[in-house]
């Protein structure tokens, strides 16, 4: 009878008129200042369209003008969320531009961070995802609880909570303080219980399951051709990760499974990231011991001249492929910076994703591949 | 290990199917004509062998002689990777043809080429700025604004 919860608008429902609705750019589900021009026929999508640009800073331009090292702080303010990681690409792509090599030790504290950030994310993601459910607060509650542990270490490391400008081309700007790996090892032995936990409350949660199991569904061949990438491709049943696919840095050296899902639904999006997070904590758990002692930097000229080219570096951040695309004149600026947002591609299949279910289904679907506005506008 | 194709060899193959479209290529890159874009594309995308499946990056650069569009492709099937570019001359009215049939990947992404750069996709299905306003004046990743 019901066949609206199906995703089919059944011939039996009350015929409407088409309605426009516009939910955001203030709202609350939509992570910051994103605005959905939705058509509605009562309570079914029928379209959606994403209107994005309210937080544009135009990044891209602005880094024209600015040194290879003064743009490394535009690059917290992209997916403000991981900022580490983006740090980690941006340098990456320099380092590979101007063929600079990183002491051992540098390596490693980057690996160490980029892998708390990507639980981190993971830990917001997860958390907000619940939130768009409807579990107002408390889930993410929890969430934050760990998140807070890591963001103390990354104060005791660098300063900052949000926007940290760690990584340098070269290495990274400061060594570790000593109380750092004892507190991280702690949170490393303590981090399954709570990921359990999580899984206790949630993983088989009758309402979480109803609510996201068969909604959203990313059909594998499409997530292909829209280049989404990150947990969205990996939950369509792509095993697909750059850490493992096309390994950067150190990443050859550590062990670790690439979750999949298989229905490319909310829940497999949520389940991959939760999985993820485990494997996380294997990769610190393995860079720990390994960590060796010397320099955390190379000398690198403060207005570093890299040789005229081009560069595509890539990394395999929280939310996918984050690529910079760097052309340089042999001068002290890129002649163009251009970032490769991953979220902004992963929303380019979202009306297919939508369409035909309710209001409060385009909501998690929405929070289930996990934006960062900073990221889309740049 | 992604494996960067050689572009001179991809360049010789395509030339042999499409004598027109002025390939060229070096260790990792192909250039074509912006007429013949969308066939080489297709060409890169359909053939066995190559099936270049995924589309990483679609953007532009601003040359003042020229603008390049880039497309970095990859495929996850033989984990392999080629940069495809191609270039137009006119600076007032930048057509190249859209690919958005072939990746959808690049529907955003040609729309924030054209918000940003000013390059017309010919074939795009909503091709209207991204980031900016309907209105705004100009095209600011372009080096000649400001």
């Amino acid at each position: 009878m019901d066949t609206l919860c199906g995703g089919i608008i059944s011939e039996m429902a009350i015929k409407t008129e088409p309605f426009i609705l516009n939910m955001g750019p203030q709202h609350p589900s939509t992570h910051g200042v994103f605005r959905m021009r939705v058509t509605l026929d009562g309570e079914v999508v029928v379209d959606v369209e994403p209107v994005v640009g309210y937080l544009h800073r135009g990044i891209e331009k602005l880094a024209e003008g600015r040194t290879y090292t003064q743009n490394i702080p535009f690059t917290d303010r992209l997916d403000y969320l991981a900022s580490m990681t983006n740090n980690l690409a941006y340098v990456l792509a320099v380092e590979k531009l101007a063929g600079i090599e990183v002491p051992e030790r540098a390596e490693y504290l980057r690996i160490i961070m980029a892998e708390m950030m990507r639980i981190s994310s993971h830990l917001m993601a997860v958390g907000f995802f619940l939130n768009d459910l409807g579990a107002m607060m408390t889930p993410v509650l929890y969430m934050w609880r760990e998140r807070e542990k890591l963001l103390d270490l990354f104060e005791m490391v660098c300063g900052q909570r949000l926007t940290y400008n760690y990584m340098r081309i070269g290495g990274v700007s400061h060594d570790i303080p000593e109380e750092f790996l004892p507190a991280l090892k702690r949170f490393v032995v303590e981090m399954p219980g709570f990921i359990d936990e999580y899984d206790q409350l949630l993983a088989q949660n009758e309402i979480v399951l109803a609510r996201s199991k068969g909604v959203g569904v990313l059909p594998e061949e499409m997530a292909i051709n829209i280049a989404a990438s990150g947990p969205v491709l990996r939950a369509s049943g792509v095993k697909w990760d750059i850490r493992r696919s096309d390994p950067y840095s150190i990443y050859d050296r550590f062990d670790f499974d690439i979750p999949v899902g298989s229905a490319g639904d909310c829940y497999d999006r949520y389940w991959v990231r939760v999985q993820e997070m485990r494997q996380s904590v294997r990769i610190l758990e393995q860079a720990i011991p390994q960590l060796p002692e010397g320099e955390v930097c190379v000398k690198v000229p403060h207005l570093l001249r890299p040789p005229a080219g081009e560069v595509y570096g890539r990394i395999e951040a929280p939310k996918g492929e984050l690529g910079f695309y760097l052309v340089s004149d042999n001068s002290i600026a890129p002649y163009r910076f251009r970032i490769r947002p991953p979220t902004l591609i992963n929303l380019t299949a979202l009306r297919d994703m939508v369409r035909g279910w309710k209001v409060a289904d385009l909501i998690i679907t929405f929070g289930s591949i996990d934006v960062c506005l900073g990221e889309i506008d740049r | 290990m992604t494996v960067a194709l050689n572009g001179e060899e991809i360049a010789k193959r395509i030339a042999e199917v499409f004598p027109d479209s002025g390939a060229a290529g070096d260790e990792v890159t192909v250039v074509v004509n912006s007429d013949s874009l969308y066939q080489v594309a297709e060409f890169l995308k359909n053939t066995s062998g190559l099936d270049f499946d995924y589309l990483n990056n679609l953007t532009a650069v601003d040359y003042l002689d020229y603008f390049e569009v880039v497309y970095h492709l990859s495929s996850l099937k033989h984990n392999h990777s080629l940069v495809l570019k191609t270039r137009c001359c006119d600076r007032e009215e930048p057509v190249v043809a859209s690919v958005v049939g072939l990746w959808r990947a690049a529907d955003l992404q040609e729309r924030e080429v054209y918000d940003l750069m000013g390059i017309t996709f010919e074939g795009h299905p909503n091709l209207k700025r991204l980031f900016l306003w309907e209105g705004f004046d100009g095209h600011p990743l372009r080096r000649d604004y400001l």
